[in-house]
Order: structure tokens, then C-alpha cells, then sequence
């Protein structure tokens, strides 16, 4: 045997190894291909042999091939040989193969579970190890719902080795299957507090990824954190648990509050980049969560922008661009903290690094103001001159033409210099954005009208010139221009000084070489122009000018007749006719002029880019119905999804439309008009533009008065620079007579107008060269007034709630914290085995919901740019706040404190209370307005520490802590403690609710329908039903669907002992139907029991999962069962069943499915949905509950919620689709629903009916 | 997260890849050439940040070798900047004065190096000392296994290694000691 062995390796030898094969590819430069095309046939044989060093060998270099590009896919079978080696070697270089190229679908994976399981417990670490590193490469949801179990209990393994692999992995187990992260949670936040470093560390990093997708679930974690951070020392812990609190903050502003002093010491203690870095972006991060405006933090503010001055101003290229970065964000809030670093931003714009001249670029974008505009743009045309490359220079001449039209020219002054900056632009040589300075010459001459005098003259220069810019003739060349400036020239024609002048530059021969669409604009303007030219000539008594125009349009134009591009060709040879006949009719004298101005009559409009989507259909048109028939398959996926509810959705707008005052409307309406009627410089509305909808907001600027101080007309070719100068003293006499007059105000009024007079100029004081109008955005009369239009398709919240959902699912509405522990999971298989219930979904889902919505309010708000109207609103709402606080403090004290003590008896693990005590903790910190001081106070700081960490046991004594302070503030947070205590009673409330899961719903209700009406917390809601009950035991069930597995639903009843024995040998029978049958394992007859995998000491409940398969699922149904168990007392032992009947609604089979209101709309305008609908009469509940009851006892989710009516949707586990209207009006609920399934329809709805009738 | 791991050389050739996130081959090498293509025409003077297509790079250029590691946002940029080196520094402690041939010939060694560092993209461990050891640890259990079917392959490979003037030139990665703005107690 031995001799074999010895003989089989010495005929291996010469077997290539890696380091051969390595060398061979290197010395087969010319023909590596099909070198490795024989290496790869040597490695089949390889992988034949018997011998399984040979075959390791072989995968070995197989993986290096891999890296080189080949697929190696082949041998996944030999790798998965390799891997299941016993020796340590072998396996590594098995496992090393299959992280680099097993994927989710590589079919070979199913085989080796029972391997890495065995390898998982594999007395020796390092084959764990290797295990895990690979596992963590290519788990799949079958792996990791397999091995799970054997993962979670690796996380206390006595080898710190392992126990970091293993919290690592599990990150990537909940990825793959979500429902393991509830059971496995405790044991990893236990993990957070490891002795071992690299342990904890790894525990961040994975609470750290679960959290940036999910933040709000991880909220409870805050306290923890917050100790880690303030006692770790490892940098890189430190750096995972800043980045984490800067994704928390905007959850909870409280939470930034209390953050923001520990962040600033750790700013000035440490001396670690890194560190420094991600303290200041959270800090950013945290002033922006609380950017309504704390004036204490403007020395935060200073303190990041000093550090990022710092940053900026090191001589590495890493902090420079970093620090730029983060300086951005800064920006964004606090745009006048940053503009005064103008000067080194303005100096990064110097860097031979291109990636920090592009952000410094970004920067500048946000910093210009209307007084800084021009110098600004002045430093970049510098740039421009000297940029080197084509990219650059582009890149900055786009970021000129941006910030000068950021939002509607608002920074602009003075738009003569503006065209001249766009004049010079035309001058660069190579750009490819041509189009770009075009579209922006035409928006400024036609939205600003004052500037069309001077704008046509530059564009006559232009065009005059034009053999300067035609060099380039490529796409989106520089040529482009002409483009613009023929255009404008003709349109604006009577502005021009010597039109004829420009009419014979316009008809140049040169021009034939410009691109079509450029000659074709050439030639249409020509015609403008030629009218204008026969206006001007019209009174004269001798024709004899305007004939000689005649002629050389006639000259002219034939070159253009010839044109190979057919757009040019049509209109040269129309307006050539045109010429011709007009020259007969001079020829005998008829006066002309004003017949062809005729044809060029009005004026063009802008028309904002969203108005076609602004037309309203008019009534009877159905753009979704067929002229003709339909062929056979077609989807138009743009059209506008058709209204469902069609009778519903006209009241909503309806009632939008309400909310403006239609008095206001028609009044302002009225001034508008008069305003307008007098204004010489407004053209008269077409009646279509009279038609238009008036928004509230917008309000016309009055228009047009030219100021003279700045002469109208520059000689020579424009130079912006001159522009420059003309503003610095046109600035400079504002100033000095605006200060003139204050002078005369503050003796007037004496002491009253402090603000004014101090400080830098400000942003306000800066009046334009000459008012402007910017010409508003024509609008489709009766345009819809919805602001739907600008929410972002891309808003991030919403993003991030599909990638909640993606990895998640079923996850994204729970707190994972949520200390409810169920003793069950440990030791029950059955729970890898059946994916998760979402039975308990019920408190949170509200929270998550009332939090978003308050979100979108936020966003709204930021939207408005009426600034006074936010402050109402916020007013209102602490209003509504302390309103609220008075109402909680009114509750008797009593039953708080009786509360209490049941908590302090009862033995809570230190983290679990530290979870729920968020709120508490939170608290803890100083609260605004009031306190707001003592957050930069560094004794408060110790203080909080130590409540912190001592969360629970401190209650008592928390109002000592506060005495020492002000009474003010100390009454303030009592009566704050009051409130949190009271919420943290409820929640304690709602969590012993769950364990039992029935009961008391009612009195529950009583106590909490005294609170306000807006933030009246849910009442506790349970979807267990009672399944039967005797004097020993009680069996409450939950039905839930399943996922993955159409035809399966789970059942999980928890049994309580009610007893004073002990119950054993469970066993749980039903009689299965045609329809529906018990799931037993494998080899069991079909009337076998299930033994219940525990047993119940006295007083004790514990639940058990039961699968079922289903076939049919539209209808309800009932099945018979018995529980058989064995009552074990001191003295006697008795067997005893319970019988009871297992009822399966539809609503078991419904999954709570998210569903996007734009998804939802095709799926009804599908038209395969079969309509029905149900009417709720007396329902005096609040409608959030009503949807909330709906949601969490009948699997469904919100789709969109407007006002008193709301779109639901659910899908049944074999996939129909549920969809409900639910509307309510006082006390009447009318749910109209479709589904493609009529009778489940009706079934779902009766159960509703029930659930409400109960009630 | 780290998405991926790139080394390879002046030219694009790879050294080592580890994709934390699956693609297949073709779209592998794909992504290597775009990430070369990216970073070799950067100077080295300049910031070692630069948005790729499909994540955000972060890279050190030594000598004749770069590393690349691709990450999301949730990564802190100087943090990998750092662990790039740790990860160097590691690879220079276990080969020795650590050249680009170490990497062409070992590439497996250096995986398993890899793997003590970043599990499954995400960082395993930081401290240098620990993953030398633990490296070791493991080589030196490959040792004890090596036994009779080693013995024989390893005295041919050490024939096959003798007429071979090209192995160990020292193209060290000896500018080791680049100013990195370091997480001092790593």
C-alpha cells in the first residue's frame, strides 16, 4: 500500500505545480493562450486521478486561471472533493477555489452542506476557519438557512478566532435569510461587549452594515454605542461606530444633541486622520439633522470648518480632497460658514490633482452669492485661459454657465455681463459645448427682456465674426452658437442697429459650410430680418433701399435652394418664392411691410419643461382606449397610468384645490392684471397665457426699470472685467447713500435697528444693476396645480426603502431590538425550518409610519421657501407638543409608580432594559430650547454618562441629578422625564402584551383613547386567536404564509401551562383534508402526531411551528385536531387531550407585500382584477387605526394614504394580487377591493367585516 | 463594505482578485481593466480617492504593484488607506521583503494572508501582529501535514527551482514607509 502510495507520487512529480504552471505562462509570451489551453487539458487529466494531493494540486492552479480570466466552472465538482479533503492543506486550497468562483448559482453548492457543517464543528479551529472565510464567499439562502444554527452558536465558541469569523459571517447569513436575524440578535449585540477586541470589532462592523440599511430599527442601540465610543480605544471600532451615528441622527435629533460633545473632545484629542475625519462628518451630519437653527452651534460649525481648513490646507492630497469634500456637505446648511474659506477654495482650484479641482469646483457652485458672482467667475475664466487639456477646461466652463443660471439667474445682477461672459466663452477653442453657451444665450435673451438690446447687438458681432468660430465644426462645436445668435438676431430684429448689415452677414457663402440645422435657422431669420429691413424702409419716399434687399435675398438665397440638407433646402426655396413675388409687388409699388412682418408676428414664449405634463385631459378623451384594435401584443408602458378608481380620484385633487383661498387667488389675480395692464414693458397675454394657472407663490417682480447709472452699451468688444469694475462702483455709491439714509433712520428711531446697521454687507443689501424679469415659464392653461410632480422619483428615502425590502424582507418593520424574548427559539429546529412569522409586527409598523410621515412633512417644509410660514408651523407644533405634556402629566402619578415597581421586580437582562430605555436615555441629555446650553458644558457630560450606563436602576434618582441646575430647566426635564416614563410604561405595557398575546385588549384601549387625537399611540392589536383551552393548557395560533412556498402556511400556537404540573409528551394531531395536510416528517404515516418539541413546566408558555400544506386557497377552512400530553404531578401522572378545530381564513394565506404606488396603478389598470366592495357602518375609530388594524390582522401594507382614504395591497402566498380602497367618511368605512381571484376577494372581505364587527 | 479587492501590476496585469460580490469572469476582468485604466493614469502625487464605475476606489501604488480595494460609502476612505497598508506590511513581515514576484508565484499564500485580513468584505482584522500569527500558525500546520506525499513533490520542486536565475530578484515594495496619515494604535 505505502509502495503505492510512494510509486503514485513519484509519477506525479513531474506534475506542474503552481509556481510552474506561473513560470510557463510567463515563458509563453507570444502563444499564452494556447498554452494554457494545454495546461488547462493537463489539469482534467489532474483532476481524474485518484490521488487527492493530484487533485488539489490541480484546483490550485485552476484558481489562478480563474484570476487570469478563465472560467473554471467545470470543476466545481473537483473542488468540492478538494474541500472535503481531511487534511488542513488540501481543504484550504478546496475552500480558497470555491470563494473565487462558486456563486448563487453554481449548482454543486447543494452538496456541500453536511461538509461545512462538518467542518463548522471541526475540533480544529483553523478548519472552522477556513470554513467560514470560505462560507462567507459564496453562502446561498439554502446554506444559510441550513446551517444558521451551527453559525449562531459559533459566536461563542471559547476561541476568539473563531467567535469574529463567525459574527462576521452571520452579516452575510441575514442577508441570504432574513429570518434568522431575530433569533441570532441578542447573541450578537452580547457579542458588542466581548472581552476580545477583534470580537467587538467585528460585532460593530456587521451592527454597523445592518443599520445603514435599516437604521431605525437600530435606534435602541444608540446607548450602547454611545458607551463604546466614549471607552473604546481601537480607531477603527471607533470610525464604524461615528459613521453609524451620523446615519442614526437624522432619526433622532436628540441623539445628535447629546452626540455632538463627545464628537467635539474626540476632534480635539485625537491625533488619528481617520478618526478626526469621520468625527467631523458626523458632527456635519448631526448640525444638519438639527439645522432649524441652534445659534450655540454655530462654535461646532467654526470648529469643522476650522478642522477642514486644516485638512484642506495639508500638503497630502488625501485630506485635501477629503476635506473638500466634507466641506461640501457643510455647504449645504451652512453656505456663510463656508463662504468665508473662499480664498482657499479658490487656491485648490490650482492643484495639479484634477479629482480636487473638480471638488473644489463642486464647492464654488454652492458659494457664489450676488455679491461674490462676478469675482468668482472672474478667477474661473482665468482658469479657463489657462487650463490645460480639453476635459478640464469643459468641465469648467460647464460649471461657469451653471452657477451663473443656478436657480433662475438668481445671483445674477447684471445680465449684460453675463453676455458677455457667454461672448467670451465662445472664444474657447475645441469645446464640445457649443449648445450648452447657445441654450443659454437664447433662455437670457428671451426671459430677460431688458437685455435683448444688448443681446442682439453682441450676437450681430457674432454672427459678423462668425469666421472665427466656424473652425470647429463638430458636434455640439463651438459653432453651435450661431446657431443661437442667428436666432436671436432675428427674432429680436428690431433691436438691431443695421439690420442690414447683419442680413447680408447672415447670407454669406460661408455660410453653406455651417451644419444643416444651423443653415436652416440662417434662413428663417434671414426672412425675419428681411421684414424688418422693408418696415424700416417703408416710409421712405425712395424704395430704392429696400428693393436692393430684395435683390440680394434673391442673390443669395439659391446657394441655399441647393443644399443637400432638405430642411434648409424647403425653407431657402419658400422664402425664395416669397422674395421673389414680394419684389414684384415693390417693383409696382405696393407697400409690403407690413404684410410680411405679419408672418413673424408674437411673441414665442418659454414653456417650462413640465407643462406637457401639466395638461390636463380634457374631459371624455381616454388616451388609454383603443382607436382601432388593438394588435395583438403590445404594452405602452409610458402612457399615463389609467385612474382605477376613477370616481375617487377627482376629489382629491378637488379638495387641493380647496385648500388655496380662491378670494386670495381671484384677488391677486386682479392686481396682476392691473399691474400688468400698466406696464409698458409686459406683453399682453395671449388669452391662452391669461389662462394660466396661478400658482399662489408666484408673484410677479416688477418689471423693467433701467437703471442708467450703467451705460447700456459698451464700446468695442465686450469685456466682462470692465463689468467688474462698473459694479464695484455702482456698489460702492449704493453703499454710501444707503448709509446716508440709515444714518437718518437711526436717528429717528434710536437703538431699534441694531441689525441693519451692523455687520458685513449683506446678501439683501445688493439691488441689481437693472431689475429684470425673468419671464416665467408659460404654463398649459388649467394646469393642474399637484406638487406631486416634484418629488423625486430618486429620493433617497424611498431608495433605500426597496433596498430595505430587498435584503430584508419581512425585517424592514420590526425592531430588532425589541427585548420580547421568546425562550423558544434556542432550542427549537423548527425555526430554521420554517421561515418566519411576522406575527408581532404590529406596534412598530406605526411608529415607522408615523416617523415617515413627520419626514415628509419636514421635506415639504424644506420645500417652502416662505420662510415664516415653517416658523407657524413650528410653532404650532411645540404648541401641540406641550399641549400634549400637560394632557400626559395630568395622568395619574399612581399607576406610574406601581408600574415601577413591577418593573424593578421583575429581572430584566441589563441590555435589553438599556434597549428600551432609549427614550429615557435620550432624555437624559439636555433638552432644548431651555437647556440647550448645557450640551457644551463639560460636567454635564459625566453626568450623563453615568445615567447612562446606569439607565435602569437610576430612575429613581434621576431628579437629584437634575436639582443643581437652574429650577427652570430641572421642571422642564422632569416633566419631560414624566412624559418619557409614561411612553417607556406603554411600551412595557405593549411588550407584556405580547407574551401572552391575547387578553386585555380592551381596557387597554380605554386608558389610551384619552390622548391627543394626532399622536394617539395604537392600541395593542394581537393576531393570536384562542385554538382551544381546558383547566391544564391553553393553545392560542397564529396562520401565517409563506414566501417562498406557495402551497405551505406555518402555524405556530403557543401552549401554555396552566397547570401546577408539568405537561410532557406532547402530541399535536390533525385530521388532514383533501385540501389541506399537516406536514410530518418523512417516513411518518399520514394520521401520525407531531411530538412538540418541549416541555412545559407550570406557568410556563412556549410556542411551536406547525407546517401545512395547502392546495386551494381561496376559500376558508376548518380542521379537527388533538393535542395529547401527559400531566406529570409530584404524585401522579395522567394523559389528557384537548380537541380543537384549526380555522384557516383567506387572510392566513395573505403576505404582507410592499407595493409602490406607481406599480400598484398598472397592476389595476391591468384590467385583470375582478372589482367587489364592502361597507363598515358605525366605525368611530381614528382612520390610522382602522388601516393599522387592516394592515397587521389582514397581511396588508399601505400603498398611499391621502387624507381619509388610502390604497392597500396584499398578495396571497400563490400570488394573487389584493388590492382595497378604503375610504371613510364620518363613521361609514367603504372598502372597495379587487383581486384576480373573485371568491378569495369575498372571503378576505367578509373576514374584514368580522374583524371590525367585533369591535 | 468592500466590494472588491484588486492587485496587479504597472501593465493591468492582475496579481490577485477577490470579489466580494459575484461577477462572472468575463465581467471581472472587465472591471480589472476599467480600475487600471482609471488609476495608472493618475500621477503619484495625487489623492488616492477617485470615483470608479461601480464604487468608490481607494488605492496605494508600491513600486510596481497596485491595490485597489472597491468600496461603498460605508467604508471610512483614510480607514482603507490604512488597512492597505497594514495589509502590505503584513505581506512584507510573511514573505520577506515582499516583492512582485512573491505575489506572481504565491498568489495563494497571499490569499490566505488576504483572508486573515477580510472576511467576506468586511474587515476581519486590524492588527498586524495578530494576523502574522495566525497566518503562521496555519503554514505551519500545512508543514506538519506535509509528511510522505509532500516530501517528494517538494524535493522536485526544489529541483525544478535550481536553474532558475529569475526568482528571487529583490523588486521590493521598499517605499514602504509612505507618509500615511495612520491610525496611530491600530
Amino acid at each position: 500500500m505505502a509502495l503505492k502510495i510512494v510509486k503514485g507520487s513519484i509519477d506525479r512529480m513531474f506534475d506542474k505545480n503552481l509556481q510552474d504552471l506561473v513560470r510557463g505562462i510567463r515563458n509563453h509570451k507570444e502563444d499564452e493562450a494556447k498554452y494554457i489551453s494545454t495546461c488547462i487539458d493537463e489539469i482534467k487529466q489532474e483532476l481524474k486521478q485518484d490521488n487527492i494531493a493530484v487533485k488539489a494540486n490541480a484546483v490550485c492552479k485552476l484558481t489562478y486561471l480563474q484570476m487570469l480570466g478563465y472560467d473554471v466552472s467545470w470543476a466545481a465538482f473537483n473542488i468540492v472533493e478538494v474541500m472535503s479533503s481531511s487534511k488542513f492543506t488540501y481543504k484550504r486550497i478546496g475552500y480558497l477555489a470555491a470563494s473565487q468562483c462558486f456563486h448563487e448559482g453554481t449548482d454543486v453548492i447543494m452538496l456541500t452542506t453536511n461538509q461545512i457543517r462538518k467542518d463548522l464543528s471541526s475540533p480544529n479551529q483553523y478548519d472552522t476557519g477556513v470554513a467560514l472565510t470560505g462560507l462567507s464567499c459564496f453562502v446561498t439562502p439554502d446554506l444559510a438557512r441550513d446551517l444558521a444554527n451551527d453559525i449562531m452558536t459559533l459566536m461563542s465558541h471559547t476561541k476568539p478566532y473563531i467567535r469574529k469569523k463567525a459574527v462576521l459571517i452571520m452579516y452575510k447569513v441575514f442577508l441570504k435569510y432574513p429570518e434568522s436575524l431575530r433569533p441570532a440578535f441578542p447573541r450578537l449585540k452580547e457579542k458588542l461587549e466581548d472581552p476580545d477586541p477583534g470580537v467587538q470589532s467585528a460585532a460593530v462592523n456587521v451592527i454597523c452594515e445592518l443599520a445603514r440599511r435599516n437604521p431605525k430599527n437600530y435606534l435602541s442601540l444608540a446607548p450602547l454605542f454611545f458607551k463604546l465610543m466614549t471607552s473604546s480605544t481601537n480607531n477603527w471600532v471607533l470610525i464604524k461606530i461615528i459613521k453609524l451615528f451620523g446615519a442614526l441622527t437624522p432619526l433622532e435629533p436628540r441623539l445628535g444633541k447629546k452626540l455632538i460633545e463627545p464628537l467635539t473632545n474626540l476632534i480635539h484629542s485625537t491625533s488619528a486622520m481617520s478618526l478626526l475625519y469621520e468625527c467631523v462628518n458626523t458632527v456635519i451630519a448631526v448640525l444638519i439633522s438639527l439645522s432649524s437653527g441652534m445659534p450655540n452651534h454655530s462654535a461646532s460649525i467654526q470648529l469643522c470648518v476650522q478642522k477642514l481648513r486644516i485638512l484642506i490646507e495639508d500638503s497630502d492630497q488625501n485630506l485635501k480632497y477629503l476635506g473638500l469634500l466634507a466641506m461640501s456637505k457643510i455647504l449645504k446648511t451652512h453656505p456663510k460658514s463656508v463662504q468665508s474659506h473662499k480664498d482657499l477654495i479658490l487656491q485648490c482650484l490650482d492643484d495639479k490633482d484634477e479629482s480636487i479641482r473638480l471638488r473644489a469646483l463642486d464647492l464654488l457652485y454652492g458659494m457664489v452669492s450676488k455679491k461674490n458672482l462676478m469675482e468668482i467667475v472672474k478667477k474661473l475664466m482665468l482658469h479657463v485661459d489657462k487650463a490645460e487639456g480639453t476635459t478640464y477646461r469643459d468641465e469648467l466652463l460647464t460649471k461657469i454657465i451653471d452657477i451663473c443660471s443656478q436657480s433662475n439667474y438668481q445671483y445674477i445682477t447684471n445680465f449684460e455681463w453675463y453676455i458677455s461672459i457667454l461672448v467670451e466663452l465662445t472664444r474657447l477653442e475645441g469645446t464640445r459645448h457649443g449648445h450648452l453657451i447657445a441654450s443659454q444665450m437664447l433662455d437670457v435673451a428671451i426671459r430677460v427682456k431688458a437685455i435683448r438690446g444688448f443681446a442682439v447687438a453682441q450676437m450681430a458681432t457674432l454672427l459678423d465674426n462668425a469666421h472665427l468660430l466656424t473652425g470647429n465644426t463638430q458636434r455640439n462645436g463651438i459653432c453651435e452658437v450661431l446657431y443661437a445668435a442667428a436666432w436671436i438676431c432675428g427674432e429680436f430684429s428690431e433691436h438691431l442697429e443695421d439690420p442690414m448689415q447683419t442680413l447680408e452677414a447672415m447670407l454669406r457663402p460661408k455660410v453653406a459650410t455651417l451644419p444643416g440645422h444651423i443653415q436652416a435657422v440662417y434662413v428663417q431669420n434671414a426672412a425675419k430680418l428681411f421684414a424688418t429691413v422693408l418696415q424700416k424702409h417703408e416710409g421712405e419716399t425712395d424704395s430704392q433701399a429696400a428693393q436692393e434687399t430684395s435683390q440680394l435675398l434673391i442673390d443669395r438665397l439659391p446657394l441655399f435652394v441647393q443644399s443637400a440638407n432638405l430642411e434648409v433646402q424647403e425653407r431657402a426655396s419658400c422664402i425664395l418664392q416669397l422674395v421673389k413675388y414680394i419684389q414684384k409687388l415693390q417693383q409696382k409699388n405696393v407697400e409690403v411691410a407690413e404684410e410680411v412682418t405679419a408672418l413673424f408676428a408674437g411673441e414665442l414664449n418659454p414653456v417650462a419643461p413640465k407643462a406637457q405634463k401639466k395638461v390636463p385631459i380634457p374631459e371624455g378623451l381616454d388616451l388609454d382606449a383603443w382607436i382601432n384594435e388593438p394588435p395583438s401584443e403590445s404594452e405602452s408602458e409610458d402612457e399615463k397610468p389609467k385612474v382605477v378608481f376613477a370616481k375617487e380620484e377627482p376629489k382629491h385633487y378637488r379638495s387641493r384645490h380647496t385648500e388655496v383661498d380662491e378670494k386670495e387667488l381671484a384677488r391677486r389675480r386682479e392686481v396682476r392684471k392691473q399691474e400688468q395692464a400698466n406696464n409698458p414693458f409686459y406683453i399682453k397675454a395671449s388669452p391662452s397665457s391669461q389662462k394660466v394657472y396661478d400658482a399662489p407663490g408666484v408673484e410677479h417682480i416688477p418689471v423693467v426699470q433701467i437703471d442708467l447709472s450703467v451705460p447700456l452699451k459698451v464700446p468695442g468688444m465686450p469685456m466682462s472685467d470692465q463689468y467688474l469694475k462698473l459694479e464695484e462702483e455702482r456698489r460702492q455709491k449704493e453703499k454710501a447713500e444707503r448709509k446716508k439714509k440709515e444714518k437718518k433712520k437711526k436717528r429717528e428711531k434710536r437703538g431699534k435697528g441694531r441689525k441693519a446697521d451692523s455687520g458685513p454687507e449683506s446678501e439683501e443689501d445688493i439691488t441689481p444693476a437693472h431689475q429684470v424679469d425673468i419671464v416665467t415659464e408659460e404654463m398649459p392653461e388649467n394646469a393642474l396645480p399637484s406638487d406631486d410632480d416634484d418629488k423625486d422619483p430618486n429620493d433617497p428615502h424611498k431608495a433605500l426603502d426597496i433596498d430595505l425590502d430587498n435584503l430584508l424582507s419581512g425585517f424592514s418593520s420590526r425592531p430588532l431590538a425589541d427585548s420580547e424574548k421568546l425562550p423558544v427559539r434556542t432550542h427549537r429546529p423548527e425555526v430554521l425550518k420554517s421561515p418566519a412569522e411576522d406575527r408581532d409586527s404590529k406596534s412598530v409598523p406605526q411608529e415607522t409610519k408615523k416617523k415617515s410621515s413627520k419626514e415628509k412633512k419636514e421635506k415639504k417644509k424644506d420645500k417652502e421657501k416662505d420662510r415664516k410660514r415653517s416658523k407657524e408651523e413650528k410653532k404650532k407644533k411645540k404648541k401641540h407638543k406641550e399641549v400634549e405634556e400637560e394632557l400626559l402629566e395630568s395622568q395619574p402619578e399612581e399607576a406610574v409608580q406601581s408600574e415601577e415597581t413591577k418593573e424593578a421586580a421583575a429581572p430584566p437582562t441589563s441590555t435589553s432594559a438599556e434597549a428600551s430605555d432609549l427614550d429615557f436615555w435620550l432624555s437624559s441629555a439636555p433638552v432644548p430650547p431651555a437647556a440647550a446650553q448645557e450640551v457644551t458644558a463639560p460636567s454635564s457630560a459625566a453626568a450623563v454618562d453615568t445615567s447612562s450606563a446606569a439607565a435602569p436602576e437610576s430612575e429613581p434618582d434621576e431628579p437629584k441629578d437634575t436639582e443643581p441646575e437652574d429650577t427652570k430647566s430641572s421642571k422642564h426635564k422632569k416633566k419631560k422625564q414624566k412624559k418619557e416614563k409614561e411612553e417607556k410604561e406603554k411600551k412595557k405595557k405593549k411588550r407584556h402584551h405580547h407574551h401572552h398575546h391575547h387578553g386585555d385588549a380592551g381596557g387597554e384601549d380605554s386608558v389610551q383613547n384619552g390622548t391627543v387625537e394626532e399622536e394617539e399611540p395604537l392600541p395593542p392589536m394581537s393576531n393570536y386567536s384562542l385554538l382551544a383551552e381546558n383547566s391544564y393548557i391553553k393553545m392560542v395560533y397564529d396562520i401565517q404564509g409563506n414566501h417562498q412556498d406557495e402551497s405551505k402556511v406555518v402555524v405556530s400556537v403557543i401552549f401554555e401551562n396552566k397547570s401546577d404540573s408539568f405537561l410532557k409528551s406532547m402530541e399535536f394531531n390533525v385530521l388532514d383534508s383533501l385540501n389541506s395536510k399537516l406536514q410530518r416528517p418523512e417516513g411518518a404515516g399520514p394520521h401520525d402526531g407531531l411530538t412538540v418539541p418541549f416541555q412545559l413546566p407550570p406557568g410556563v408558555s412556549n410556542e411551536a411551528r406547525f407546517v401545512f400544506s395547502v392546495q386551494s386557497i381561496v376559500m376558508p377552512q376548518k380542521l379537527k385536531g388533538t393535542l395529547t400530553f401527559i400531566v406529570k404531578s409530584d404524585e401522579s401522572s395522567t394523559h389528557e387531550k384537548l380537541d380543537f378545530k384549526l380555522h384557516f381564513t383567506c387572510t392566513s394565506y395573505l403576505i404582507t407585500t410592499p407595493c409602490y404606488s406607481d406599480a400598484y396603478a398598472k397592476l389595476l389598470e391591468s384590467g385583470d382584477l375582478k372589482g367587489s366592495s364592502l361597507r363598515l357602518e358605525g366605525i368611530n375609530m381614528p382612520f390610522h387605526h382602522l388601516l393599522a388594524r387592516i394592515c397587521f390582522h389582514h397581511h396588508f401594507s399601505v400603498v398611499e394614504r391621502i387624507d381619509s382614504c388610502a390604497s392597500m395591497y396584499s398578495r396571497s402566498i400563490q400570488g394573487h394580487h389584493v388590492c382595497l380602497l378604503v375610504k371613510t367618511s364620518d363613521q361609514t368605512v367603504s372598502i372597495d377591493a379587487k383581486c384576480d381571484e373573485p371568491s378569495l376577494l369575498g372571503n378576505v372581505l367578509d373576514e374584514i367585516k368580522q374583524t371590525f364587527s367585533k369591535c | 463594505m468592500i466590494k472588491a479587492i484588486l492587485i496587479f501590476n504597472n501593465h493591468g496585469k492582475p496579481r490577485l482578485i477577490r470579489f466580494y460580490q459575484y461577477f462572472a469572469e468575463d465581467m471581472q476582468q472587465q472591471i480589472i481593466r476599467e480600475t487600471f485604466h482609471l488609476v495608472s493614469k493618475r500621477d503619484d502625487n495625487v489623492c488616492n480617492f477617485l470615483e470608479g464605475i461601480y464604487f468608490t476606489l481607494i488605492y496605494r501604488h508600491y513600486a510596481t504593484l497596485y491595490f485597489v480595494f472597491c468600496v461603498d460609502s460605508s467604508e471610512s476612505e483614510l480607514g482603507i488607506l490604512d488597512l492597505i497598508q497594514v495589509f502590505v506590511e503584513t505581506l512584507d513581515k510573511c514573505f520577506e521583503n515582499v516583492c512582485e514576484l512573491d505575489l506572481i508565484f504565491h498568489m495563494d499564500k497571499v490569499h490566505y494572508i488576504l483572508q486573515e485580513v477580510v472576511m467576506g468584505g468586511m474587515v476581519l482584522e486590524t492588527n498586524m501582529n495578530e494576523i502574522v500569527a495566525q497566518v503562521e500558525l496555519q503554514n505551519r500546520m500545512e508543514k506538519s501535514e506535509g509528511g510522505l506525499s509532500g516530501a517528494p513533490a517538494r524535493a522536485v520542486s526544489a529541483v525544478k527551482n535550481m536553474n532558475l536565475p529569475e526568482i528571487p530578484r529583490n523588486i521590493n515594495i521598499g517605499d514602504i514607509n509612505i507618509k500615511v496619515p495612520s491610525l496611530s494604535p491600530f
